[in-house]
């Protein structure tokens, strides 16, 4: 009864978006005539994403109680699965993670709905329409082909469980916080499309866009940062970015909304950047439906496999071409007619920040390319793989001038400025990042080009990330300003910790009987004893080991080999001991045979700093937000009490 | 007047550098990818053209019966990769990955050494049950005859 209730929620949510889109379409044709039909497209847009929540809500329940009448549930969930792992079962899936996405979106669009004021109503009911116009193709790929509420013909008696590698804590948040991500980006696509329909690029409108923007980025900030960390302490290869298309397929929106965010800011402060915004907004949600369409589509597995079985990812492909299609086309048809922005100089804040979109974009085609070429020849029987030999380099031959011009832009000042005027902390910033390299090399030793460019662009970006606070009195400086200095410290804290572990990370691979040691860099371990452990749904052997730094106390861990047997597989729990200048990364193999066991042992210095970057990069994001939120608040309420006031003495 | 051609010739001086930038950036994507042409090699490939002793590069093949061996020091492990025409010794140190078993698909990666040993840093093998690395999808169709005649003997 509530699989079929879910799956009618659905349709109705699906429902009510065609009606949204209606109207719009509608109460746009009419012009100001349609004021009564264009009423109708708030409450509706809200009411859909109610009925979409609901529908996600019934999933989960089918979930918690693992009702194995249910397809899905009796696909990828079992009985004997932790709570925390069942609920997060829902989105761990294909149907279950498309059916997020479009709660998501709904969501997003009743918000936009519920909330925002600061832009025309016409303009409003054409974004509302744009959003119900993108929801619909993604309710039609769920009711045709991806019903997640689909019945068996007669239940089973057990689950077939979910991927042992997927059976952890910080998946259960990782795939909701990018969708969070991906999806709030479909509000600037849609704003991108209203504001093109109804011709009003305008620095309110930018005003308007830049809180979505900046809140989607966040998600997306956090959601990469998460997956990288997870990646890193679950896969047990001590990695942490391995240029998969999986991970280049979260990398790539969030690309294109850091350069969306930048130029927004200065379409909204300068009234400059008027077409390349809105091309912007298009290309963001562009980029997160493109990756949707890898990871959903099978195509990764194969581009054989995904003709084999091509009917999912030929839906996504010409959801995709529709989209992005429609939404070119439209800005081909009008961007000419977007009236040319204030003009400035070179050398000027607009002047870094358009170098800034620029090589983030070279970066964004980059690392498109790669991923994508594999896909292409295969389809021409060659096999290609692209891996770290060729994203390493090219992209950072646009990373480092973009962070070099990242240190000085934020000094200058907006329409014209000179040179000559940033160049005492240009010269500072310049000549710490010389010193921290020189230093870098003395504590740690030599390193490759790459990693010591990075550890003194680190310096200097980090140096001149805190330069715009100089001369403000701290506890009256804005909240977007400080949003922006921590995420641009932010950066530069996670170059530093990029830099460090590729350059200075020290491995050690050893096979131990009990009682024996090995050293990685200042590390001693000693492995104490091997003992079989169980959980609810594995077993597995664990090394007992003891961990010492330096001479310092014996620090005990115990890593694991992990065998689940609901789907049969191993897994590989490592075990991490944390200091504030790095962390031991320690692996148990398999037994050799004659008593010892293989160890595998890093030290990794200062790696933790690549998250901690993360994270205040997403906080700097979090600031900005807060603070653009409460300048809105602030503006709304002074416009109330005119209002007020206006009415109380007649003109 | 000046004013107003400075600033148009300065509007062009930005979209010039962004379309140089994004040029460049094509070009040079292009230009690395193609060296990527030759990145990944089955045993037949490497046998009749090996790549240069520092280049890296992935190899991938059936991993040989009979040919996995544990060297004394517990930890270094040799095998052989084929692919029904050629064999290509490969060492690797290193915890071998949960489902590398003899018989079965798996990639290496690493660089060839002079002495025709391929000296792997990494292997990638199936993650579970049902993932086959991308590269082997195909051989497995190809060198099916083979692989049973292999687990058969």
């Amino acid at each position: 009864m509530i699989a079929e209730l879910g799956l009618a929620a659905l349709w109705l949510a699906a429902a009510l978006a065609a009606l949204q889109l209606a109207a719009s379409v509608l109460s746009l044709r009419a012009g100001e005539g349609g004021e009564t039909l264009g009423g109708v497209i708030r409450p509706t847009a809200i009411l859909q994403g109610g009925v979409a929540a609901l529908s996600f809500v019934l999933l989960m329940w089918l979930f918690i109680r693992t009702d194995l009448s249910v397809k899905l549930v009796a696909m990828n969930s079992h009985s004997a699965k932790p709570m925390i792992f069942k609920l997060a079962g829902t989105w761990g899936n294909h149907e279950g993670s498309m059916l997020l996405w479009v709660t998501v979106m709904a969501l997003a669009g009743a918000l936009i709905a519920a909330i925002e004021r600061r832009l025309p109503e016409a303009t409003m009911r054409a974004t509302l329409g744009a959003q119900a116009f993108v929801g619909l193709g993604f309710y039609a790929f769920l009711l045709f082909s991806s019903n997640p509420f689909e019945r068996l013909p007669r239940p089973v008696p057990e689950g077939m469980g979910l991927n042992p590698l997927l059976q952890d804590i910080g998946l259960a948040f990782h795939p909701p916080t990018l969708y969070f991500g991906y999806v709030g980006l479909s509000v600037a696509f849609s704003f991108a499309v209203g504001a093109l329909l109804t011709r009003q690029v305008t620095p309110d409108f930018a005003r308007a866009m830049r809180p979505w923007v900046l809140g989607a980025w966040v998600f997306l900030t956090i959601g990469i940062t998460a997956g990288s960390y997870w990646a890193y302490y679950e896969l047990g290869w001590g990695g942490w970015w391995f240029w998969d298309p999986v991970e280049n397929a979260s990398l790539m929106p969030w690309l294109a909304a850091t350069a969306l965010l930048h130029s927004a800011s200065v379409l909204a402060a300068r009234d400059a950047l008027r077409a390349w915004t809105i091309m912007l907004g298009v290309i963001a949600f562009s980029m997160s439906m493109v990756g949707t369409f890898l990871v959903r589509s099978g195509i990764l597995t194969s581009v054989h496999a995904f003709a084999v079985d091509p009917e999912r990812g030929s839906f996504i492909l010409a959801l995709l071409a529709i989209n992005i299609g429609g939404a070119l086309a439209l800005f081909g048809w009008r961007a000419g007619s977007i009236a040319e922005g204030e003009r400035f100089a070179l050398v000027s804040r607009e002047g870094a920040l358009v170098v800034n979109n620029v090589l983030l974009s070279a970066i964004l085609g980059v690392v498109l390319l790669g991923t994508l070429y594999p896909l292409v020849t295969e389809a021409f029987d060659v096999r290609v793989s692209v891996g770290p030999p060729y994203f390493n380099p090219v992209s950072a031959i646009f990373a480092l001038p973009m962070l070099a011009v990242m240190a000085l832009g934020p000094l200058l000042r907006w329409r014209q400025d000179a040179v000559r005027r940033v160049r005492r902390p240009a010269l500072l910033a310049a000549g710490l990042a010389v010193a921290g390299a020189v230093i870098a090399w003395l504590i740690a030793g030599p390193a490759g080009l790459l990693p010591t460019l990075g550890v003194a662009l680190a310096v200097a970006v980090g140096i001149a990330s805190l330069l715009p606070l100089r001369g403000r009195r701290l506890t009256r400086t804005p909240l977007p300003i400080w949003g922006m200095v921590l995420a641009h410290l932010g950066i530069a804290v996670s170059l530093l910790g990029m830099a460090s572990e590729s350059a200075w990370s020290q491995e050690r691979l050893a096979a131990l009987a009990p009682g024996e040691s090995a050293e990685v860099g200042p590390w001693r371990v000693t492995l104490t004893k091997v003992v079989p452990v169980a959980g609810p749904n594995w077993t597995a052997i664990e090394g007992d080991m003891d961990a010492r730094y330096q001479s310092g106390s014996p620090i005990p861990i115990a890593p694991q080999a992990r065998s689940f047997w609901s789907p049969s597989q191993t897994t590989t729990e490592s075990a991490l001991v944390t200091r504030w200048n790095g962390q031991l990364y320690a692996v148990i193999g398999e037994a050799v045979g004659d008593g010892r066991w293989q160890v595998r042992l890093w030290w990794k210095p200062l790696v933790t700093l690549i998250w901690i970057g993360g994270l205040l990069i997403a906080l700097g994001g979090v600031l900005a937000l807060i603070g653009r939120v409460l300048g809105d608040l602030k503006r709304r309420s002074v416009l109330a009490k005119r209002l007020r006031w206006r009415g109380e003495q007649p003109v | 007047m000046t004013a107003g051609v400075k600033a148009k010739h300065q509007r062009l001086v930005l979209v010039l550098i962004a379309l140089a930038a994004l040029i460049g950036a094509a070009l040079l994507a292009a230009w690395a990818l193609r060296n990527q042409a030759s990145y990944f090699y089955v045993p037949s490939q490497m046998a009749a053209d090996p790549p240069a002793p520092d280049r890296a590069v992935r190899l991938g093949g059936m991993v040989e019966r009979g040919s996995l061996k544990t060297l004394p020091d517990g930890v270094t492990v040799t095998f052989v990769l084929q692919d029904g025409e050629a064999r290509v010794p490969v060492r690797y140190a290193g915890i071998k990955p949960d489902l590398f078993v003899e018989g079965s698909g798996a990639v290496a990666e690493g660089r060839l050494s002079p002495d025709g040993t391929f000296v792997a840093d990494n292997i990638l093998a199936k993650h579970d049950e049902n993932y086959v690395p991308r590269e082997l999808q195909d051989m497995d169709q190809h060198q099916q005859a083979q692989v049973v005649a292999e687990t058969t003997e």
